[in-house]
């Protein structure tokens, strides 16, 4: 269980990273913390021909929070992001969430921007993402775009990034005032991937929930409040997102187990945020 | 952490012991003798926490040594039709691939259990029967260049049906994985003790259970090492592995390297990263690396990896029981009716079919039920051949008996627990003999289970489920009641075997443990035994034992557990099962010590002016009883046995070195009426725990577990309490989480520890663990083994709680939070009528049906007539442009294409030479097309059914599809592989639409001339 | 952050120099791209005393130092960690932490110690790891509760223990005793 060879660069700079990526093609890969990617390698289920590493490049090291949103660039790792003293005010839903991306060990190196280019459909951050309207930032050696969560995830392992962009950072946006976060996720271990995961969100006027590891991508849907408290029809929401979301079955759990987890596990989060609005 | 010891001597007297286990010990405790008895930390575990310890591929291997890679079935039943090595041997740094051919040229096949026609060989001959079984060994100058060569020996298969299931494989329409074989039923015997037919006929009533225990193993945490060299001059070889024992499969590996067993030199590494049975697995590949090893001249080193490890290492047996008990009103049981069937695998590989008869004696449990009639089949199954994993058998047997004595329990109203009572074999009746021919050696069950109820404080317990249940919440209470069997006798294996093959055969017996003990001139004590430790600090407690019997420290003495069979003693019940240590291997160890020490006392009586049973050894001095002062030190009476045996009395042996061969008295060999006694020793375990389960999730918490053992004597009580969180922690493993899963096409599925789920530090609670000692009267030290036995129990009190808490049945093992769910949850409630197709628009539904096929169904709208639609499918070109990552399409026959595709999910590609064709032609209306191929990342086929249908405004087309996908992407993509194939297929059928000029593709992934385009600028 | 070494791409098929500094010492060896740090440690520098569990990053066995961070050596390359100080289970008895408790203990910390007393570890395989996890963990939380410190250690797969040692030994050596009620051992009896 050894990785195919490949060539390996560590650019000085993004502009650099770009360019090898450009020219590599379909055939060069970037790491950063290469928690998703190592094992692959490993499995020889990805063999790239040129690998760049970007987890030095203090260029995609920031971690700021301005005009609204929380950025997040390439090398930030989980742990970084979840130790900044003031991630609960910024993005409260971030700090309940990230505990549960993999195990200590995995997220002192994974990165946050790696774990949405990765669009594994169970995983935290791209949730995340989706459930509080992020964005993420895309750049190849020509040119910067900036694409919303909810259009960014295509399915398993997909997405619309192309061969030559990198994932240069997410933004989150800042937490309402007002609003109120939960998050509940189960899985069959503690550290496991999710079997269905909820994220719920509630502000002035609506109720969202952002479930992952039902469908092949993160997917949110959001209700009008009703004088302030949930929809009077949740249920049938909830069941309506359920069979919307699908969900497989796998040695692990069936699809109609995870459907049940939208509807119940969905009720309890989105009423837990709406308790807990500040 | 509580736990309380009661020791019960031999006489009847008992004593309490203040023993605190959870309490940290430390050697600083004053020097009073015995150590046995006492929890001492190990001398082990130095090596092991500062990284100086070393395991097997730790050690150095020879310069010029090959590093060997498998290539593994990615099919679960195919006939191998060619194996092309060209461009394996062509790789870089390869210097040889060794295939089936070599075996057959220079190996035999593996001696089977049983009288089959079934040929196991290290290498596939022919054809392969489980994903992951080797069919190719590439060896090259490093680990990472033989993968690389692994990727490029392009393998010929014809697929074979697949038997995924005991169901499958008893039913007589099932493909024979054997051609020799006419069924999958390999063997089936039945036996009769007592009148089980007049005791059903007697009693009140009769109640049943049916059972499955899945397939799971102990996946220790490091995986099989074999470093092998063969010298030509003498064809003699030398292996080293860490492999476990039992050393009876020496000589199986010896016929099938076509060697005396002399000439099979097997070592052991010092240290070994845990084992449970498994690492008795290793051994075909120690025969697969001597064969490579002498085919290629070179030393040879194979590491195996943890993928190759889950796939196709080892697992327990799958078992299917259904039990039925005649029982009084009382609870009573008079007489079981037993039907197991056992899931071996592909092939009965040695010692199997030992899981299924390593508890034929004690069938009966702690239970005293005269009367027993039993079935045992024994199916072959295109899955990972099974072996020894810790618990052997037990899990499977007690989950079955013990879910039954809860039915009892259950149909006629009564506490469980005053069943189990009412059953349990009397303190007076020991030694007991069971209906089966099981000698079960002492113990007070009832007594035991009476403290296990008062100091696990189950009343305290069923307060807290009642006051729990009052709040609405569901808790339930679970009991079990087991003897865990320890050392096997070596004969039970032939109770498969009739009595006229047994006596063809030569009995077979008893259970020989070797220790040897030698006295260096300095003094020194050197102990070696043949147990092949794995982790459980046999070194620790030899030291306690011999040190006891010399009157010296434990400092004093040094044991070596490395093993090689061409120095030290050894037989063929040697190694590391059966949890025959503190029995048979620490009471070997004692009887050579004190041979050893009576041989001493014998030379050193007369400078004492003593006689020799006199002679005392105490505090590192010898003297004679009741004359301390005249003292000797010990390392002068050893100086003088190797410096001056000239002045030793006549006719003594100045031997300091002492060999034992130690066999448990009781082990028989089966009787013509096929009773056996199939262990030396039997253990007493009670069990009880209480679990709640979320009404929302499913999920089983484990609230409290007490387990009471009574294991006869404990050498050293800090280790006992290792063994039981040890066995605990993977029983908790074996009930909730832990399942070797197989698709309906025989794929595997678990082939990470991402998918094979052990339990962390969040799932593994701490059990109250209970003690009382009945020393066994069979084993020198009075021990018994403790290993194994909540193996035995706890999946079995697991389900027993879930059961209570749920009111009713149970699903199969592992209870996992879905399948608990689908019992507690109401019906869905129904897809509303408003929602839309599951899924992103536009790709395909998974199919209803659900199960772990990859199926889904979906249709699309078209623009343009039906005929236009045929006609772009019929159309090669147009074909190559539907088909995802298709690079060339060539005509293979009348609608028959081989294809070249590189097929990918995000960064995940392989390459796959596919056949497609189209079939079952209706133009315009329908067709199916099929494709099938593969890659290193494994092998895909796939059915299409696709029917057009005019429309007002052009054709629907409709599809139902199904596939298959096997070997690594689906071991270890399983958690995607039906949304990869969903979005594979609707990549498909949305350039159908598109060609057809239709909307383009919502969601589709940017093609090469999209990517291009973007690339150049032009289209954003 | 040690300085970049120049970005140039190292060839797939040669071997490139990787210089570390490994438990305080610097050491030099030579490593394709692809080359596991595990593998470096462990076949080019000799050092065996980190273990290899899974390679795919779920065991922990592998757990050791990158720059004080406790990472899996399996799911980074030896060319990754060039210039990078790396600390491994050997290490630990060098930077000893408290002080000798006994004759046959010096060459331990504290925290060693601390498993042999409790019998935290059995074949010893996954010990490695776990050590370096907590070597990491604990200087950052000293005194975890048992439910934070299960939840760290739920990063590292042991087959032997049922982690019970391990728990007991971390809540020892760090001034604590186990929670009763935590975990099954439940409170109200």
């Amino acid at each position: 269980m050894k990785p195919a060879s490949f060539d390996y660069l560590r650019p000085a700079t993004v502009a650099d990273a770009l360019a090898a990526l450009a020219a590599g093609g379909d055939d060069a890969r970037v790491i950063a913390g290469g928690q998703s990617l190592m094992p692959m390698l490993n499995m020889r289920l990805v063999q790239p021909r040129l690998l760049i590493d970007l987890s030095r490049l203090e260029e995609l090291r920031t971690l700021k929070a301005d005009s609204g949103w929380l950025s997040v660039g390439a090398a930030v790792t989980q742990t970084e992001l979840l130790s900044r003293p003031t991630l609960r005010d910024e993005v409260p839903l971030l700090a309940s969430a990230l505990p549960w991306v993999g195990h200590f060990q995995t997220r002192n190196r994974g990165t946050v921007c790696g774990s949405v280019a990765h669009a594994d459909p169970s995983a935290e951050a791209p949730l995340c993402l989706v459930a509080t309207g992020g964005e993420v930032v895309l750049r190849n050696v020509r040119r910067r775009r900036t694409v919303k969560a909810a259009d960014f995830f295509l399915g398993p392992l997909t997405t619309v990034k192309a061969a030559d962009e990198i994932v240069e950072s997410v933004r989150f946006p800042l937490a309402a005032a007002g609003s109120g976060h939960a998050f509940r996720e189960v899985s069959m271990r503690h550290g496991d991937f999710a079997i269905a995961a909820c994220a719920a969100t509630v502000d002035g006027t609506q109720a969202s929930l952002a479930v992952g590891g039902v469908a092949d991508r993160p997917t949110l849907r959001s209700w009008p409040l009703a004088g302030g408290a949930l929809p009077p029809d949740l249920d049938a929401a909830l069941n309506a997102f359920a069979w919307d979301l699908g969900g497989d079955d796998d040695q692990h759990a069936t699809a109609r187990y995870r459907r049940d987890l939208v509807r119940r596990i969905g009720r309890t989060v989105l009423e837990e945020a709406l308790s807990c609005r500040r | 952490m509580t736990a309380m010891r009661t020791v019960e001597s031999g006489a009847g007297g008992r004593a309490a012991v203040d023993h605190r286990p959870g309490v940290a010990v430390t050697d600083a405790e004053p020097a009073a003798q015995p150590f046995v008895g006492r929890p001492m930390p190990r001398v082990e575990d130095a090596a092991l926490l500062t990284g100086v310890a070393r395991y097997a591929d730790d050690l150095p291997a020879k310069p010029g040594t090959l590093h060997a890679a498998i290539l593994r079935s990615p099919h679960a039943h195919a006939e191998i039709l060619g194996i092309d090595t060209a461009a394996a041997l062509a790789t870089s740094g390869v210097a040889a691939v060794v295939t089936g051919a070599d075996a057959k040229r220079v190996a035999s096949p593996f001696l089977v259990g049983v009288r089959a026609p079934m040929e196991h060989w290290c290498l596939a001959v022919d054809r392969v029967r489980h994903v992951g079984e080797p069919i190719a060994v590439v060896l090259a100058d490093s680990r990472y260049h033989a993968e690389d060569a692994l990727d490029r020996i392009e393998v010929r298969y014809r697929p074979l049906p697949p038997v995924t299931s005991i169901g499958q494989a008893l039913d007589p329409a099932s493909t024979p994985l054997h051609p020799g074989l006419a069924s999958n039923l390999v063997n089936s015997r039945s036996f009769r003790y007592g009148d089980p037919e007049g005791a059903f006929a007697r009693a009140a009533r009769t109640v049943s259970i049916e059972v499955e225990f899945p397939r799971n193993s102990c996946t220790p945490m490091e995986c099989f090492v074999v470093l092998a060299e063969h010298d030509a001059a003498e064809d003699a070889y030398e292996i080293l592995s860490n492999f476990s024992g039992p050393f009876a499969v020496h000589p199986v590996m010896a016929k099938a390297l076509n060697v005396p067993g002399s000439r099979l030199r097997l070592k052991t590494p010092p240290h070994s990263g845990g084992s449970f049975g498994n690492k008795q697995a290793v051994f075909p590949y120690i025969v697969l690396m001597g064969l490579c090893a002498r085919v290629s001249g070179r030393p040879v080193k194979w590491v195996e990896d943890r993928l190759e490890h889950l796939m196709a290492a080892t697992s327990a047996t799958a078992r299917r029981m259904r039990i039925d008990a005649a029982v009084e009103p009382d609870g009573k049981v008079l007489a079981l009716r037993m039907e197991q069937t056992e899931d071996c695998g592909a092939y009965l590989r040695a010692p199997e079919p030992a899981s299924l008869y390593r508890n034929h004696g004690n069938l009966t449990g702690a239970y005293d039920i005269p009367h027993l009639a039993v079935t045992n089949r024994i199916v072959v199954t295109s899955k990972t051949p099974t072996g020894l994993n810790r618990g052997f058998g037990g899990g499977q047997l007690y989950y079955g008996l013990e879910r039954l004595m809860n039915r009892v329990a259950a149909e006629l109203g009564l506490d469980p627990l005053d069943v189990i009572r009412r059953n349990l074999v009397a303190a007076d009746a020991m030694p007991y003999r069971t209906a089966s021919g099981g000698s079960l050696d002492s113990g007070d069950y009832h007594a035991t289970l009476d403290e296990a109820v008062r100091d696990g404080a189950l009343d305290a317990l069923k307060a807290r489920r009642d006051a729990l249940r009052a709040q609405g919440r569901l808790y339930g209470i679970g009991y079990a009641a087991v003897v865990e069997p320890s050392i096997s006798n070596m004969g039970y294996i032939t109770t498969v075997l009739t009595a006229e093959e047994r006596r063809k055969a030569g009995p077979k017996n008893g259970a020989q443990a070797t220790a040897s003990v030698a006295v260096d001139p300095t003094g020194g004590v050197s102990v070696h035994v043949s147990s092949a430790p794995q982790g459980q600090g046999h070194r620790t407690v030899l030291a306690q034992v011999v040190a006891d019997v010399f009157g010296l420290g434990v400092e004093d003495i040094r044991v070596n557990t490395d093993l090689d069979t061409g120095k030290d003693a050894w037989s063929i019940a040697s190694g590391n099962y059966s949890s025959r240590f503190a029995g048979a291997v620490a009471g070997a160890a004692q009887v050579a010590a004190t041979r050893l020490r009576d041989r001493m006392a014998a030379l050193v009586a007369g400078s004492l002016n003593s006689r020799p049973e006199e002679v005392r050894f105490a505090g590192g001095k010898v003297f004679a009883a009741g004359n301390p002062d005249n003292a000797l030190s010990f390392s002068r009476v050893a100086a003088a046995g190797h410096w001056a045996p000239g002045t030793l009395p006549d006719g003594r042996e100045a031997a300091l070195r002492e060999t034992a061969f130690w066999t448990p008295e009781p082990l028989k060999a089966p009787t013509d009426a096929d009773h056996i006694n199939s262990s030396a020793c039997y253990g007493f375990i009670v069990d009880f725990c209480g679990v709640e389960i979320d009404r929302d999730t499913g999920a089983v918490r484990i609230d409290r577990y007490v387990t009471m053992h009574d294991a006869g004597r404990l050498l050293n009580p800090l280790l006992v309490e290792g063994q039981i969180l040890g066995g605990f922690a993977h029983a908790v493993g074996a009930a909730l989480y832990e399942e070797y899963a197989y698709g309906d096409d025989g794929r595997f599925l678990s082939g990470t520890f991402a998918d094979y789920l052990v339990p962390t530090a969040c799932e593994v609670p701490v059990p109250v663990i209970l003690h009382r000692e009945s020393p066994s009267p069979v084993t020198p030290l009075g021990a018994k083994g403790v290993g194994e036995g909540n193996c035995m129990s706890t999946p079995a009190c697991l389900a027993n709680a879930v059961a209570d808490a749920l009111g009713g049945p149970v699903p199969s093992l592992p209870l996992t939070p879905a399948k608990i769910a689908a019992l507690i949850h109401p019906p869905e409630p129904p897809r509303p009528a408003a929602a839309g197709a599951a899924g992103a628009v536009g790709a395909p539904a998974p199919s209803a049906s659900g199960g772990r096929g990859l199926t889904g169904e979906g249709s699309r709208e078209v623009p343009a007539p039906p005929e236009q639609v045929w006609a772009i499918l019929l159309d090669p070109k147009e074909l190559a442009a539907l088909l995802p990552g298709c690079e060339a399409l060539d005509h293979a026959g009348p609608d028959a294409y081989r294809a070249e595709v590189v097929v990918g999910i995000g960064p995940v590609r392989g390459r796959y030479t596919a056949e497609v064709a189209l079939s079952d032609l209706d133009p315009p209306r329908s067709l199916t097309l099929t494709g099938s191929g593969a890659s290193a990342l494994g092998t895909g086929r796939g059915t299409g059914h696709v029917t057009l249908e005019r429309t007002a405004g052009g054709t629907r087309v409709t599809y139902r599809y199904s596939a298959e996908v096997g070997g690594k992407v689906a071991a270890v993509g399983g958690r995607m592989l039906d949304s990869a194939s969903r979005l594979l297929i609707g990549q498909f059928f949305e350039k159908l639409v598109a060609r057809a000029g239709g909307a383009p593709a919502p969601a589709e992934r940017p093609g090469l001339l999209t990517r291009l385009l973007r690339f150049l600028g032009l289209n954003r | 952050m040690p300085p970049l070494k120049s970005a140039v791409t190292l060839a797939a098929d040669a071997r490139h120099t990787v210089t570390i500094v490994l438990n305080g010492a610097p050491r030099t060896g030579q490593a394709h791209p692809r080359l596991l740090l595990s593998d470096f440690l462990r076949h080019e520098l000799g050092a065996h005393g980190t273990r290899v569990g899974c390679e795919h990053g779920v065991c922990g066995a592998c757990t050791v130092r990158i720059d004080g961070v406790a990472q899996r050596a399996c799911l980074t390359l030896a060319v990754q960690a060039d210039g990078r100080r790396i600390d491994t289970v050997e290490g630990l008895s060098q930077s000893n932490e408290g002080p000798n408790q006994g004759p046959n203990e010096g060459r331990m910390t504290a925290l060693q110690e601390a498993f042999r007393r409790h019998h935290a570890l059995q074949c010893g395989f996954c010990t490695a790891g776990i050590l370096m996890s907590l070597s990491d963990y604990l200087g950052r939380n000293p005194k975890p509760t048992e439910e934070e410190l299960r939840d760290m250690l739920s990063g590292h797969l042991c087959r032997c223990t049922g982690y019970a040692g391990i728990v007991r030994a971390v809540m020892d050596v760090t001034g604590q005793t186990p929670e009763p009620g935590a975990m099954g051992e439940a409170a109200h009896v």
